[in-house]
């Protein structure tokens, strides 16, 4: 198995089916940047699709390409971890319109030669899900033991459930919800429009200049990265503490370090990440809404599944708060599904999913054990 | 495993297979008992956050939530058995709760301390004072029991109501105690209702 060139870390396909979209049209070629880790059993009954958040990627647990950092959940999947690769065959996709080797704005258009950019057409979470449906079909993985994500990725968790409930018999989603609120997409908005303002976003067509807009990219994951921290975790962090210096400036420099922070934020994620891309994909969250898909009312994505559920809030996320899940998993009463539901206590947040929460990897794995016996 | 006496009732008399929801879980020590013997399919609702956590690690279908609160959105009749152990008490409206539990389940098992025990009786009598005992451990303003009853309150009760008692169960410690002078004489009860 392991010769298996479709297995292993930096992989990438092209997929010549091609993928109806949501918002009419095809997509095809579909590029998917992935990663596997561990071994396909026999049976072919233990693999776990990790689906990434907003900005995430397929690098879950491996160094990042572009930033030499760990991966994104190495807190969660590893050698005896929740997710382990000796027991698990773990899949890790990059969501299509993101831009680390998936079909995204930054790629090639077939018909022209040159990047999509704003021609791309618009996606949702639920395309993201059947293109990776198709690679699920490309690995020779029929049914996933689990799908398992937080933020954004819990929202494709979801529509997994919902659009192949017997493709998929666990689910676990953190910090998440089945819909973007209207605050959700004002924060979005607030991030494009950073980025739109900035002049060298020229409409999208950045790439040949090699200009990217990095101001606005910058301010918009500014603002988006305030509603990933609680209140009470930014004044613990920084409080009103200056930034390496004794006094205030009277200027407009950095002079608080919760700026210095945010100002660092902003920059580091421009090397990283494709400003269209951020457009896209904060676009397909928003146009998300479960219950539209499904005649208005939650529950009736989920009617007649034999799906287990298992759902995380944090106490201090207020970006997708408590009240979200819980619609979720009031929905998931009314149609009979199996559901387990906590709201941890964690003073981080929104970010709380990525970061150091045992009791969050005890209900995982204890979940996840639950359904491999 | 060694169930509480309340709960080694209900487990012996939940029929084989069964579906149940637990109102008021805990950390899932009935469910996991019901799944185990009687190859139950259980789900749970539980208001701490830390039982939940260690129901859900140990493989249990729990939600956080509220007996008073999220007991709504599940459909009728999709139960067996709706188990309500040592919970009522506590609950804002126990009169919504109930009526709530006999829509989910076909039945419903319902357990709770007696105020009408004959030490609790001696507390207020003679010292005049709120009583703490075994089954009712917490002093007055720590206790989430804001609903006490009696056998004689709930009996009044499902009369009024009209609903059936199937059987009933009165305990002095993990000894039965006669129906007679249960009001008297148990410190707790378990009734199996029906509509």
């Amino acid at each position: 198995m392991s010769e298996d060139q479709r297995y292993g870390l930096a992989r990438r396909v092209t997929l010549n089916a091609p993928l109806p979209l949501d918002g009419g049209g095809l997509l095809s070629p579909v590029e998917i940047g992935y990663e596997t880790y561990g071994t396909l059993n026999a049976d072919r009954s233990n693999a776990i699709l990790i689906c990434h958040a907003l900005t995430g990627d397929q690098h879950v647990a491996s160094v990042h390409p572009r930033t030499g950092k760990p991966g994104w959940w190495t807190r969660m999947v590893g050698p005896g971890l929740p997710i382990d690769p000796n027991r698990h065959f773990i899949v890790c996709s990059n969501v299509i319109g993101s831009c680390m080797g998936s079909s995204g704005p930054a790629t090639l258009d077939p018909a022209t030669g040159e990047p999509w950019a704003m021609r791309f057409p618009v996606i949702t979470l639920r395309d993201m899900v059947r293109a990776q449906a198709m690679l699920l079909d490309h690995l020779g993985i029929p049914v996933l033991a689990a799908a398992v994500g937080g933020s954004m990725g819990g929202m494709q968790v979801l529509e997994w459930a919902a659009t192949y409930p017997d493709r998929v018999r666990s689910v676990v989603v953190i910090a998440s919800a089945a819909r973007h609120s209207a605050q959700n997409i004002a924060f979005h908005e607030v991030g494009r429009q950073a980025i739109m303002a900035d002049p060298d976003w020229r409409g999208g067509d950045y790439y040949a200049v090699g200009e990217p807009p990095a101001a606005g990219l910058a301010v918009a994951r500014m603002a988006a990265h305030i509603t990933y921290l609680s209140e009470a975790g930014l004044t613990e962090k920084f409080g009103r503490r200056l930034q390496a210096r004794n006094a205030k400036s009277f200027g407009f420099d950095a002079d608080f370090q919760v700026e210095s922070y945010l100002r660092h934020q902003g920059i580091s994620f421009v090397e990283r990440f494709d400003a269209n891309s951020y457009l896209y994909i904060t676009r397909a969250m928003d146009y998300f809404d479960l219950a539209e898909e499904h005649g208005g009312r939650l529950a009736n994505a989920f009617l007649g599944t034999r799906t287990r559920f298992c759902l995380v809030s944090f106490d201090t996320d207020w970006l997708y708060p408590t009240a979200e899940t819980r619609m979720v998993v009031h929905a998931l009463n009314a149609a009979g599904a199996p559901v387990s539901f906590v709201e941890l206590s964690s003073p981080f947040g929104h970010d709380a999913f990525l970061l150091d929460v045992p009791e969050l990897n005890r209900v995982v794995d204890g979940f996840l054990r639950a359904g491999e016996t | 495993m060694s169930l509480r006496p309340d709960l080694a009732i209900i487990a012996g008399h939940v029929s084989p297979g069964a579906k149940v929801l637990d109102v008021g879980c805990g950390d899932g020590e009935l469910m996991a008992h019901l799944r185990a013997y009687a190859g139950a399919d259980a789900r749970g609702i539980e208001l701490d956050g830390a039982n939940v956590s260690a129901a859900v690690a140990r493989g249990l279908s729990v939600v956080q939530g509220d007996a008073d609160a999220d007991l709504a959105n599940y459909p009728d009749h999709a139960f067996d058995y709706a188990i309500l152990s040592q919970t009522l008490q506590t609950t804002r409206a126990p009169d919504r709760v109930l009526e709530e539990l006999l829509r989910i389940g076909r039945r419903a098992f319902v357990s709770f301390p007696n105020f009408a025990y004959w030490r609790v009786r001696w507390s207020l009598l003679w010292r005049g004072r709120m009583p703490v005992t075994a089954v009712l451990p917490l002093s007055w303003y720590e206790t989430p029991n804001i609903h006490q009853l009696t056998i004689d309150d709930f009996r009044a009760f499902v009369g009024e109501r009209g609903l059936t008692v199937e059987r009933a169960w009165f305990l002095n410690g993990d000894r039965e105690t006669s129906a007679a002078a249960a009001n008297f004489r148990a410190e707790h009860a378990v009734f199996l209702l029906r509509r």
